[in-house]
């Protein structure tokens, strides 16, 4: 069976902040079409901040508390409660359990969706995050029951999540700040989404690196 | 447009820091949280305690209306994005005299996110906490969709009656009702004429070309519901009155409180340019002016541009908003 210690997978979250810090300006820019264009300068500080007190023989669990904590208590905004309760649930889910496998870390998934959409009110088609987070942890969730294995798992979330957020470009914003510009929203691809579905690739490739070297 | 910062990143903390040295006489910095400004006077036992919150550019609000007999705790943001959970949680515990504490904020999603998750936190010290979210923009949504018009100055007149309602010893609910009174009684209108600038991003994140301005724009540019030729000031006046008082339809002979509020980067004497046409306006509609306020009161960095509120007045408001205070932003 794939599975992966939970104590030492910290750097799992190091590899995801790096990737939100290098896509900073990309992530601003989006933003700056529609929103007001710090989406990246703000979700590289907290997740830079986290990282950098992240210690990387944690465990994922931890890492991810501290991830969250961050997010809620310094970063604040829209993203900072949405994505600090994404990882908060996500840490609860996986607890003091010592092996990350399909099945936890597909428990773990869905309890960061459900604590992402208790947070907001916005629904999927709603153009948010919510639109690359929802059908990857869909996605996860039907590949393992057809029976394919934890690397498949992660694969099918992957493509999900950018299919997803790629599927915001057609998409009006019906919440937040975005929401106002109506039809001129239309075109532009959503910051949240952009961010989220990276996030779940970091998640999709660390672990698939590690299974693979295991 | 040319810049005073040294690193963008320390903008909000340097802002607060300068705000705290130089209105010591009136405020300090929470120990517990470099984001949460507290009022000298907070936390007076037995009181119901005032907190607001909100992201930074808008100076002098959220953390000038901090004080005497106004708001006692203000949870600070980054520019423009909501303050943390924890920022208002620590200002919802700086507030509190035992007697419940009313947030009394605007309705933007970060800030609905945060205070949601803040009540959480305080009702684990057993602290009751109830709220009132300010809408009263009336271009950010039509008139049967209240609830999700944003909140912009009228926040001001908000803090202001809640808070003297506090200092005159109501109880939770006669504060939250005192504020709700405020706001719904609230309409407020922007216009502008050129966008505002992050400086960390460094370029505006808005669009205005020249010779044009927006009706109905938001407080961080959100778009307005027109972009229309520039026009001369006193028809820009009587555009911004007619918005507002068609959302209000007040009776003839209400008496009104006005406030005109430049976005940061108007000058003041333009200001008064507009207000002279305005309360000819409001008088010619057969309301009565009963206080005017014309200033920065609620900016938006750089942005040029101007709001008007008008709330309509009762005995009690008239009362509320007539109590002697002690802030720097009044």
């Amino acid at each position: 069976m794939q599975t992966l210690p939970n104590a030492g997978a910290a750097p799992l979250i190091h590899q995801i902040a790096a990737t939100i810090v290098d896509n900073k300006a990309w992530l601003s820019e989006i933003d700056g079409k529609i929103g007001d264009g710090d989406h990246g300068i703000n979700m590289a500080k907290g997740f830079g901040r986290a990282a950098e007190r992240i210690p990387p023989d944690a465990t994922l669990t931890e890492a991810m508390q501290t991830l969250s904590d961050v997010l809620m208590g310094e970063i604040g905004g829209s993203m900072g409660p949405l994505y600090g309760m994404m990882f908060a649930d996500m840490a609860d889910a996986l607890g003091k359990a010592e092996a990350i496998t399909a099945e936890s870390f597909g428990a773990m998934l869905r309890a960061g969706c459900d604590g992402v959409r208790e947070m907001g009110a916005a629904k999927p088609g709603d153009k948010t995050l919510l639109d690359a987070l929802v059908p990857a942890v869909d996605a996860y969730a039907t590949t393992l029951a057809e029976g394919q294995d934890f690397t498949a798992a992660l694969a099918a979330m992957r493509q999900a999540a950018e299919t997803g957020r790629d599927g915001t470009r057609d998409m009006v914003a019906r919440i937040g700040r975005s929401a106002r510009l109506g039809e001129r929203s239309r075109g532009v691809l959503d910051a949240g989404a952009s961010s989220c579905a990276l996030i779940l690739a970091g998640f999709a490739d660390g672990i698939t690196q590690r299974l693979e070297t295991a | 447009m040319q810049r005073f910062f040294n690193n963008p990143d320390d903008i909000v903390d340097e802002t607060v820091a300068g705000f705290v040295r130089a209105h010591r006489d009136m405020v300090t910095l929470s120990p517990d949280n470099p984001r949460v400004v507290v009022s000298n006077w907070a936390g007076t036992q037995g009181r119901v305690g005032v907190v607001t919150g909100g992201g930074s550019g808008h100076e002098p609000a959220f953390i000038g209306y901090t004080g005497r007999n106004m708001v006692d705790a203000v949870a600070v943001g980054e520019l423009f994005s909501s303050p943390t959970a924890k920022a208002f949680h620590d200002a919802i515990r700086a507030a509190d005299g035992g007697a419940g504490v009313a947030v009394l904020y605007g309705n933007y999603a970060g800030d609905n996110m945060n205070v949601k998750m803040a009540r959480k936190m305080a009702a684990r010290d057993d602290i009751a906490v109830d709220t009132v979210v300010a809408n009263d923009d009336v271009c950010s949504a039509p008139a049967s969709e209240r609830e999700k018009r944003r909140g912009v100055a009228g926040e001001i007149f908000m803090w202001k009656v809640g808070a003297a309602k506090a200092a005159a010893g109501a109880d939770l609910a006669g504060v939250i009702a005192a504020a709700q009174k405020a706001i719904d009684n609230c309409r407020s209108v922007g216009v502008g004429l050129a966008p505002c600038t992050l400086p960390a991003v460094g370029h505006p994140n808005f669009q205005i070309e020249p010779g044009k301005m927006e009706v109905g724009i938001g407080h961080h540019g959100e778009p307005g519901e027109r972009v229309e030729d520039l026009r001369r000031a006193d028809e820009v006046a009587d555009d911004m009155v007619r918005i507002v008082l068609d959302d209000h339809a007040l009776p003839a002979g209400t008496e009104v409180a006005v406030l005109v509020s430049g976005l940061g980067a108007t000058p003041i004497n333009e200001l008064y340019v507009l207000y002279d046409r305005i309360e000819r306006q409001i008088e010619a509609a057969g309301l009565k002016v009963w206080r005017p306020y014309v200033g920065n009161y609620f900016t938006s960095l750089d942005m040029v541009g101007v709001t008007l509120t008008v709330m309509a007045l009762d005995d009690e408001l008239k009362e509320l908003l007539a109590v002697d205070t002690a802030c720097p932003g009044f």
